[in-house]
C-alpha cells in the first residue's frame, strides 16, 4: 500500500511537469495552430535561468584572514558572496532562495523570448502545413540548445532546494518523500489553475476562447485577435520557463533537458487530446504516475523495460483506439 | 515516353560517372579522400530512400534513423555470427528494417500529418530507449556492438575463411575499395528510386501527395501503396545502415536517435524533397560542410583570418567560433532554419529557378507541389495508357495537374 502511494507521490511531479509544457504546447496549437518543436527549448531555458540566478547570486568575495590557517599552515581565505556582504542575512535568504527568486527574472525573460519568437518566426508559418513548422522550429530548438550550452557547457549544474524545504517528509520509516517534489506539484497546480482561470473569467481570455473557436467572427468584430494570440504564446513560454525553473531541484539541468521533455510532452498533448487544455493536464498527471509505477521493480521484473517505454505504447494505443485523445472534441484531427 | 527514358538514362550515366569520379571531382574541394567520400554515399542511400516516402507521399516520418540504426545492428551480428562478407549483412540488415518497418508503418500510417510524425518518432524513442537499456545483451548498450576477435562465424569457419574486418569477397571495405563498393550501391539504390518515381506506383504515391481525400472519394484504398512506401523507404534506410557498419564495423544506440532522424530530414529537403537528385546533393552538402565545420577550432580560425585588421580580428574569430568544431551543430540548426524559411524547395528548385526549367511553379511549402522534376513532369503527359486497373489514378493525376497550376 505505502508502496503504491510512493509510486502515486512521484509521479505527481514529474506530471507536473509535463502538464505544464502539454499545457502551453496545446494552448499554442489551438490558438495560432502552430506545432512548436521549440517549447522544450523554452522549458531548458527556464531552468537555465535558474542556474544564472544562482551564479549572480554567489558571486564571491575573497578575504585573506592571516589570523587564521587551515589545517594546511596558509592563511584562511575567507569567502562571502557579494549579496551577502552587501545585504547581511537578507542576501543569504536570497541565495538560499536562489530558485524561487529566480522566476522574477524568469518570466521577464521567458516572456521576451517568447514574443520575440512568435513575432519573428511563428507568425510567418501559420498558413504553411505542419511539416514546415515542425522543422523550422526544430532547428530553432537546435539552436537555443546550442547557444546554452556554448555559455553553461555540456555538463548538467546541480541546483539546491531552499533549506526549509530541502528535507524530506518521513510517510513510514521506510519511505520518504522530498518536500520539494510537494512543492512542484502545488506549484504545477497553482499555475495550471491560474492559466485555467485567466482564460475562463477574464475578457481576455474570453476573447481567445471566442478566437480559437471562430476566428475570422472575432476578427469581424473589430478585435485584433492576432495580438491576444500572440500574448497566448507569450504566456505558454512562460508557463514552460517557470516549469523548467522549478524543476532544476529534482534533475539537475542540461542542454538537451529540453529536448527530452518535449518528446514526451508531445505525446501528452497527443493522448489529452489535441487544443484541449483539461485534457493535457489530465494527461500530464496521468502518464507521469503511470510511468512511475512501471518503473516499480515489481513490474520491471515481469515486463522488463517497460518504463522506458510505457508512455509512448500508451500513446500509439491511445492513437489507434481513441485519435482524438481523452477529452479532445469531436472530429479535430482525427485522420 | 522514349523520351523520358532516354532522359533517365543519360541520367543515371552521369550519375554513375559521378560516382567513379568523385574523387577526382571533389579533390578540389579537400573531399577527395575515401572516408568522407564513403559518408556522402552511405547518407546518399539513406536520404534517396527517405524522399521515396516524405518526397513523394509528403508523410514527414521523425524516426527514419530507427532503420538505419536496426540495420547497423543487424549487419554487426551477420558479421559475428554468419560471415565477415557483407552480403550476408547487407541482405539481412535489410530484410530486418523491412520487418521493423512494416511494423512501425502498419501502425504509424493509420494516421497522417503531424500524427504520423509523432507515432514515428514515438516509435524512434522507444527503440532508442529500449536500445540502451533492456536490449543491452543484443546492442551492448552505450559501449557500441561491434566484431571481436573470437566471434563464431558459422560460415566463415565451415569454409576456412579467416580475418574479422568486414570484405567483400575478399575486397577491404576500408579506403578506396570500400568507397567503391558503397558507390556501387549508391548507384544501383539510386537507379531504383528512378524506377519508382516512372512507375505507376510512383505515380500513385504522387497523388496521395497532392490530394489524398480525393483518392479515397474515388474508392482509391492508398493505405497499401504508403506502406510499401513507407517499408522500401525503411530498407533503404536499413542498407544504409549495414554499410556504414561495414566501413566502421561499431554500431552504438546513438544512430538512432531523433536527431539523427533530423539529420535525414535536413538533408532531403536541403537538396530538394522529391525531385530525384536533390536528396544525393543534400546529404552530401550537409557532409561535406559537417566535416569541414567540425574540423576546425579557434586557432585554425585565427590563422585563417589572419588577414583581416587587427581591430576586428579577434571579435570575428570569437563569433565564428561559436559555429565551427563543437558548434556545428549551432550551424546545422541555423541551416535547418534558413532552409525551410527561405529555399523550401531546396538546392534543385534553386538550380531549376537558374536554368528556367519549364513548368516550375515557385514552391511555398515543403514539397507542395508534386511535380518539381525536370524529366518528372513528362511523365506525366505520358501515362502509360495501359495503366487503367484503377479509374483513380488518372483522374487524380489530372487534379493534381490543375492543383499546381493554381498555385
Amino acid at each position: 500500500m505505502d508502496a503504491i502511494l510512493l509510486q502515486i507521490m512521484n509521479g505527481l511531479d514529474k506530471g507536473g511537469a509535463y502538464a505544464l509544457i502539454a499545457l502551453g504546447l496545446t494552448l499554442v496549437f489551438g490558438t495560432l495552430g502552430v506545432v512548436n518543436f521549440a517549447h522544450g527549448a523554452l522549458f531548458m531555458l527556464g531552468a537555465f535561468c535558474a542556474v544564472a540566478m544562482n551564479k549572480f547570486l554567489s558571486y564571491e568575495t575573497v578575504v585573506v584572514d592571516p589570523t587564521q590557517l587551515t589545517p594546511w599552515g596558509s592563511p584562511l581565505e575567507i569567502r562571502t558572496p557579494y549579496v551577502q556582504a552587501l545585504l547581511g542575512d537578507w542576501g543569504k535568504f536570497l541565495i538560499d532562495y536562489s530558485v524561487p527568486v529566480s522566476i522574477l527574472l524568469a518570466i521577464p525573460v521567458m516572456l521576451i523570448i517568447s514574443l520575440i519568437m512568435e513575432r519573428g518566426l511563428i507568425r510567418f508559418f501559420y498558413k504553411r502545413p505542419h511539416a514546415d513548422q515542425i522543422l523550422v522550429t526544430f532547428g530553432l530548438a537546435i539552436i537555443l540548445q546550442e547557444i546554452v550550452k556554448q555559455f553553461f557547457g555540456a555538463n548538467p549544474i546541480p541546483q539546491t532546494a531552499p533549506s526549509a524545504v530541502s528535507g524530506s517528509l518521513a510517510i513510514t520509516s521506510a519511505i520518504s518523500y522530498p518536500y520539494w517534489r510537494i512543492v512542484y506539484f502545488l506549484f504545477s497546480l497553482g499555475v495550471v489553475a491560474a492559466v485555467m482561470a485567466f482564460l475562463r473569467f477574464t475578457t481576455f481570455g474570453m476573447v481567445v476562447r471566442a478566437g480559437t473557436q471562430d476566428r475570422e467572427t472575432v476578427g469581424l468584430l473589430g478585435i485584433n485577435i492576432q495580438r491576444r494570440f500572440t500574448i497566448v504564446f507569450g504566456l505558454a513560454g512562460v508557463v514552460a520557463g517557470l516549469a523548467g525553473l522549478m524543476y532544476t531541484p529534482i534533475v539537475p539541468p542540461d542542454y538537451h533537458m529540453g529536448m527530452d521533455f518535449l518528446v514526451l510532452s508531445f505525446v501528452v498533448v497527443v493522448v489529452g487530446g489535441m487544443g484541449s487544455l483539461p485534457g493535457a493536464v489530465l494527461a500530464g498527471f496521468l502518464l507521469g504516475i503511470l510511468q512511475s509505477f512501471a518503473s516499480m521493480n515489481e513490474v520491471k521484473s515481469i515486463l522488463p523495460g517497460i518504463d522506458q517505454i510505457i508512455i509512448y505504447l500508451v500513446a500509439v494505443v491511445i492513437l489507434l483506439v481513441r485519435p482524438r485523445g481523452l477529452m479532445g472534441r469531436k472530429g479535430i484531427m482525427e485522420s | 515516353m522514349r523520351n523520358t527514358k532516354v532522359r533517365d538514362v543519360i541520367l543515371l550515366g552521369c550519375f554513375a560517372v559521378a560516382a567513379v569520379a568523385a574523387p577526382l571531382l571533389a579533390a578540389p574541394f579537400g573531399a577527395g579522400y575515401p572516408d568522407l567520400l564513403v559518408k556522402f554515399a552511405i547518407f546518399g542511400i539513406f536520404a534517396v530512400g527517405f524522399n521515396i516516402l516524405f518526397g513523394l507521399t509528403g508523410y514527414l516520418s521523425f524516426g527514419h534513423a530507427v532503420f538505419l540504426g536496426v540495420g547497423s545492428y543487424a549487419a554487426v551480428w551477420s558479421f559475428k555470427l554468419v560471415s565477415v562478407n557483407i552480403l550476408p549483412a547487407v541482405i539481412g540488415a535489410i530484410l530486418v528494417s523491412g520487418l521493423f518497418a512494416l511494423a512501425i508503418g502498419y501502425v504509424s500510417l493509420r494516421r497522417s500529418g503531424i500524427y504520423f510524425s509523432i507515432l514515428t518518432l514515438a516509435f524512434a524513442q522507444m527503440c532508442y530507449n529500449l536500445a540502451y537499456s533492456v536490449l543491452t545483451p543484443i546492442t551492448n548498450g552505450e559501449t557500441g556492438l561491434r566484431v571481436l576477435r573470437d566471434d563464431p562465424r558459422y560460415l566463415d569457419s565451415a569454409v576456412g575463411v579467416l580475418g574479422q574486418s568486414p570484405s567483400l569477397f575478399g575486397l577491404p571495405m576500408t579506403g578506396w575499395t570500400g568507397y567503391y563498393v558503397c558507390a556501387a550501391v549508391l548507384v544501383v539504390a539510386f537507379a531504383f528510386s528512378v524506377a519508382i518515381f516512372r512507375s505507376p506506383f510512383g505515380m500513385t504515391l504522387r497523388a496521395i501527395k497532392t490530394n489524398q481525400n480525393r483518392m479515397g472519394y474515388t474508392g482509391f484504398n492508398s493505405r497499401p501503396y504508403l506502406l510499401t512506401a513507407f517499408v522500401i523507404s525503411g530498407m533503404y534506410a536499413g542498407l544504409a545502415g549495414s554499410l556504414m557498419a561495414a566501413t566502421d564495423p561499431l554500431a552504438g544506440a546513438e544512430r538512432m536517435q531523433w536527431t539523427a532522424s533530423g539529420e535525414v530530414v535536413l538533408m532531403t529537403i536541403l537538396g530538394g524533397a522529391g525531385t530525384l537528385l536533390g536528396p544525393v546533393l543534400g546529404s552530401g552538402v550537409i557532409k561535406y560542410f559537417e566535416n569541414i565545420f567540425s574540423a576546425y577550432n579557434e586557432a585554425q580560425l585565427g590563422t585563417t583570418l589572419s588577414f583581416l585588421p587587427e581591430s576586428i580580428h579577434d571579435g570575428v574569430v570569437k563569433t565564428l567560433s561559436l559555429f565551427v568544431g563543437e558548434g556545428w551543430q549551432l550551424t546545422l540548426g541555423l541551416l535547418f532554419m534558413v532552409v525551410v524559411i527561405f529555399l523550401p524547395g531546396g538546392i534543385m528548385e534553386g538550380v531549376m529557378r537558374v536554368f528556367r526549367v519549364k513548368h516550375t511553379p515557385p514552391v511555398k511549402s515543403l514539397g507542395d507541389s508534386a511535380q518539381r522534376d525536370i524529366v518528372g513532369e513528362s511523365v506525366i503527359e505520358e501515362m502509360p495508357a495501359d495503366y487503367g486497373a484503377h479509374p483513380a489514378p488518372e483522374k487524380a493525376l489530372a487534379e493534381a495537374k490543375i492543383g499546381t497550376t493554381a498555385q
